[in-house]
């Protein structure tokens, strides 16, 4: 008896336990019932299908990533050589992992080599033959380079989403190269595609020479001399023409020197970003402002001149972003700055919006097919077993509040599908149930007494439970490794509902067997 | 209560026709599907899918109207369907292409979809929803769910000839691709779109679906240790009739759950249920007809062999099946 009493008390143990984890705090939330803080934080979690918002794939051109460091390395080559006064013909990538010095006179191979080995620890160099160099990106270093821009571009998304203010975002790297995102509650798509996708990269860079209205006019023989670039900006008149710039290619300062960066105004009270540098910024910044007093900086955004003012004095620390802005893309502009600028573009594979009420219809919907669901299995249950159907019924109701308790304590997400793999788990855990009273009958009919028919019912089916909670097991652990989302939600619930489901039908479901028996020697028969 | 009691039917004897039938069904529906194609859902398929709520009633009519004339390319090759309850006004137009993948334009069709509804003058909207995919999302997801099933029937296999026998493995994966192929035959004939819901039904059900089986096989096993003297053909018919009640009902809470699911679950699981109603009948006709006839197949008219679990013994060569003999009903001693 006090084995029986241990079990009871076992039972009662589990059953508050995740009552208190999965379905108090629903309560609590609904009739606003007083809750502990760390438990409400614990609530089973809605997903994006079922509470709405937005949903993106996106996949980072880890190209991009490569061809920045196949440049600058180019260029600190083509710098090298100069200081060394080493001529050549040509020097330029014809893709992101390559680029090609051309014409190294046969005098000066060797000073050409020495030099070359600055940058031999990112590239191998290729024969050199007829003066012609070959650099290539080390194979690792590129995959490195493509692991470390994913990892980055998810940073900065993060970043970028925290300062959104979005709730319970959820940014994840999927496969090699792609990034999930999922914003509940949000519905403007578009403001957050232009938040998350644009790269915010800030270039500071002197300009050469005088601005044109055309790009040819400032091409030396038809082509942007060596080290230069020329970038599209807004004309000066505020009208939507566009001017051309030559820039040096390399910047004074990016985005990655800032330190701060806020909305503010100008002298004109129009709106703009000021942005303050971080020391070592500012000491690149003070250095090249002051040599460059008189001459015009570009401000340079995605690749798009903002505002080309004079440099007057040499200027340490602070910066302002000037331009015809409205006030909200003055606020999206310092938050993507403060982020910090994507590594490389991003594509968008996929993105999905769900309205909030398309989620409450599917809520609804799920609340309403499980309720049907439970109750006619209830009412078939009562109805075919009678009052061994009290014994199932209770065995159900254990499975659900554990269920739901073990859900909520996993973090785990309900989705749509995940409501299904619910009603499910239940008409399929009745099964357990159904077995084990079909052999119970069977024994009873075998003219054994109702105690050791109940015995031998649970002892003779617990291994076909076994065989078949461990075939569903495998086939729904595939069905976590495939899906996404949704569909994991639904393969957790079937696995968390298969393991509590063998403990409610076997161990709930005989002590309460026994707890009906009570002490009574003789039991003659069984409602069953 | 018993439904069932005290049956012998003599499920092997129809063993045949049972197969001949099940062929029947599955080259129809592959005839569907070599013909037709099977709709693919839009995760798969790739394309631009938009829902939206109008303020009055607006028949699919009218919003095909509408893309006909304003959306670029006309309204061929797009889907217009009422979406959920009809009284809710809401339609999902669903056309096959994105904008470009590259870059931040994957959304162009989409506005071009609410364009075309906009000026079509049918009366306001709401977008409640929309899903984009480009299509390297989809290939990708093909072949992962077409491994996922794969990997799922040999964990299945492989447990199973652990468990029992090498033999009953092979029936409970020929039961299951039975299942499986059944199921791929309804929903082409039923035109339901292959979605993501749908392969994750398919493979819950390749899990639930081998559970009758197990419980058969079990008691074959059971009762191959008890009825030594008889054959296996015989030892199989009773196991089958002696479970039968069991098969029947538990097959039948599962089916009133995902019935409950079908009917009332919305829009969005209706593929997901019907799906698993098929799921849940055919795989308890494969686990009465086909799991264990494939056992005794398999095994030929060798004598019968004790499960894995007890000592072999030879037995009595197996006799016609024609054999009318009560079923051992008793249970036998643990």
């Amino acid at each position: 008896m006090s084995n029986l009493r241990w079990k009871v008390v076992t039972i009662l143990a589990v059953f508050v336990v995740f009552f208190a984890l999965g379905v108090y705090p629903i309560l609590a939330s609904r009739y606003r019932l007083p809750s502990p803080g760390w438990l409400q934080e614990k609530q089973l979690k809605l997903g994006l299908d079922l509470k709405g918002g937005v949903h993106l794939v996106l996949r980072v051109q880890t190209d991009d990533a490569l061809r920045l460091v196949t440049d600058q390395e180019m260029e600190r080559l083509r710098e090298e050589l100069r200081t060394k006064n080493i001529p050549v013909a040509n020097i330029s990538a014809p893709d992101s992992t390559h680029f090609r010095v051309e014409g190294v006179p046969g005098a000066s191979d060797a000073a050409f080599r020495t030099a070359a080995n600055e940058v031999q620890a990112n590239f191998d160099r290729g024969s050199g033959l007829n003066g012609a160099y070959t650099f290539s990106m080390k194979p690792n270093i590129q995959q490195n380079l493509r692991d470390e821009s994913v990892v980055q571009a998810r940073q900065t998304i993060e970043r970028r989403i925290n300062e959104l203010g979005v709730a319970e975002p959820s940014i994840a790297q999927q496969g090699a190269d792609q990034i999930l995102v999922q914003l509940p509650g949000v519905s403007d798509i578009e403001h957050a595609k232009s938040i998350i996708g644009s790269p915010g990269l800030l270039e500071l860079k002197i300009v050469e020479g005088a601005p044109s209205a055309s790009k040819e006019a400032l091409m030396v023989n038809g082509q942007i001399p060596q080290g230069m670039d020329i970038v599209p900006g807004v004309g000066s008149a505020g009208d939507a023409s566009t001017i051309y710039y030559m820039v040096k290619k390399v910047a004074a300062v990016t985005g990655q020197d800032l330190r701060s960066a806020r909305a503010s105004v100008d002298e004109n009270n129009r709106p703009a970003v000021s942005f303050t540098l971080s020391n070592e910024g500012g000491r690149k910044f003070g250095k090249v402002s002051s040599e460059n007093i008189g001459r015009q900086l570009a401000i340079i955004l995605d690749g798009r001149v903002q505002s080309a003012p004079t440099l007057e004095s040499k200027i340490n620390s602070e910066g302002r972003i000037t331009g015809s802005f409205t006030p909200e893309e003055v606020a999206d502009l310092s938050l993507k700055l403060r982020s910090g600028a994507l590594p490389a573009k991003l594509d968008y594979l996929e993105e999905q919006t769900i309205g909030p009420t398309l989620g409450a219809d599917s809520i609804r919907s799920g609340v309403a097919a499980s309720a049907v669901g439970l109750g006619l299995i209830i009412v078939f249950m009562l109805f075919y077993y009678r009052a061994s159907g009290v014994n199932a019924v209770v065995a159900l109701i254990f499975n659900l509040v554990i269920l739901l308790g073990m859900m909520a304590y996993i973090g785990a997400v309900m989705t749509l599908p995940g409501i299904a793999g619910f009603v499910l788990t239940m008409g399929i855990g009745v099964d357990s149930n159904v077995l084990i009273f079909e052999r119970i009958k069977e024994e009873l009919e075998a003219a054994r007494g109702v105690r050791a028919s109940i015995n031998a019912g649970f002892n003779r089916v617990f291994w076909t439970l076994f065989d078949t909670h461990i075939a569903a097991l495998i086939s729904v652990a595939f069905l976590f490794q495939f899906g996404t989302g949704p569909i994991r939600g639904f393969a957790v619930t079937l696995f968390f509902g298969l393991i509590s489901n063998l403990f409610t039908s076997i161990f709930v479901s005989k002590t309460l067997f026994e707890l009906a028996l009570g002490k009574r020697q003789q039991v003659t028969a069984l409602s069953i | 209560m018993h439904i069932f009691k005290g049956t012998t039917f003599d499920f092997l004897r129809w063993r045949v026709h049972a197969i001949v039938v099940s062929w029947v069904v599955i080259i129809a529906g592959a005839a569907v599907f070599m013909t037709k194609g099977i709709p693919l859902g839009i995760e798969f398929a790739g394309g631009t899918a938009v829902i939206v709520k109008f303020e009055q009633p607006t028949s699919v009519q009218q919003v095909r109207g509408a893309l006909d004339k304003s959306f670029p390319g006309g309204g061929q090759n797009v889907i217009v369907q009422t979406f959920g309850d009809p009284a809710a006004n809401q339609v999902m137009v669903r056309v096959p292409h994105v904008g470009a993948e590259q870059g931040t334009s994957l959304s162009q069709t989409k506005q071009q979809v609410l364009e075309a509804l906009r000026k079509g003058g049918i009366g306001g909207f709401e977008e409640k929803g929309t899903q984009i995919v480009g299509p390297a999302v989809g290939q990708e997801l093909r072949s992962k769910a077409l491994l996922a099933t794969v990997f799922s029937l040999i964990g299945i296999l492989a447990y199973l000839a652990f468990r029992f026998q090498f033999s009953f493995g092979v029936g409970a994966v020929v039961a299951t691709i039975h299942d499986l192929l059944i199921t791929m035959a309804f929903l082409a004939f039923f035109r339901y779109d292959m979605s993501l819901n749908v392969i994750a039904a398919i493979l819950t059900m390749t899990g639930f679906s081998t559970n009758d089986t197990i419980v058969i096989f079990d008691r074959i096993r059971e009762n191959l240790r008890g009825m030594r003297r008889d054959s296996l053909h015989h030892v199989i018919n009773a196991s089958i009739n002696q479970t039968l009640g069991r098969t029947v009902i538990t097959s039948g809470t599962a089916l009133l759950t995902a019935l409950a699911l079908f009917f009332f679950g919305g829009e969005v699981l209706h593929g997901f249920a019907f799906t698993m109603v098929v799921g849940i009948i055919t795989g308890t006709y494969s686990s009465v007809f086909i799991a264990a006839a494939t056992v005794s197949f398999w095994r030929g008219s060798a004598p019968t062999r004790a499960g894995a679990h007890a000592p072999a013994v030879s037995a009595p060569a197996p006799q016609q099946p024609q054999r009318k003999q009560k079923p051992q009903r008793k249970a036998r001693a643990s």
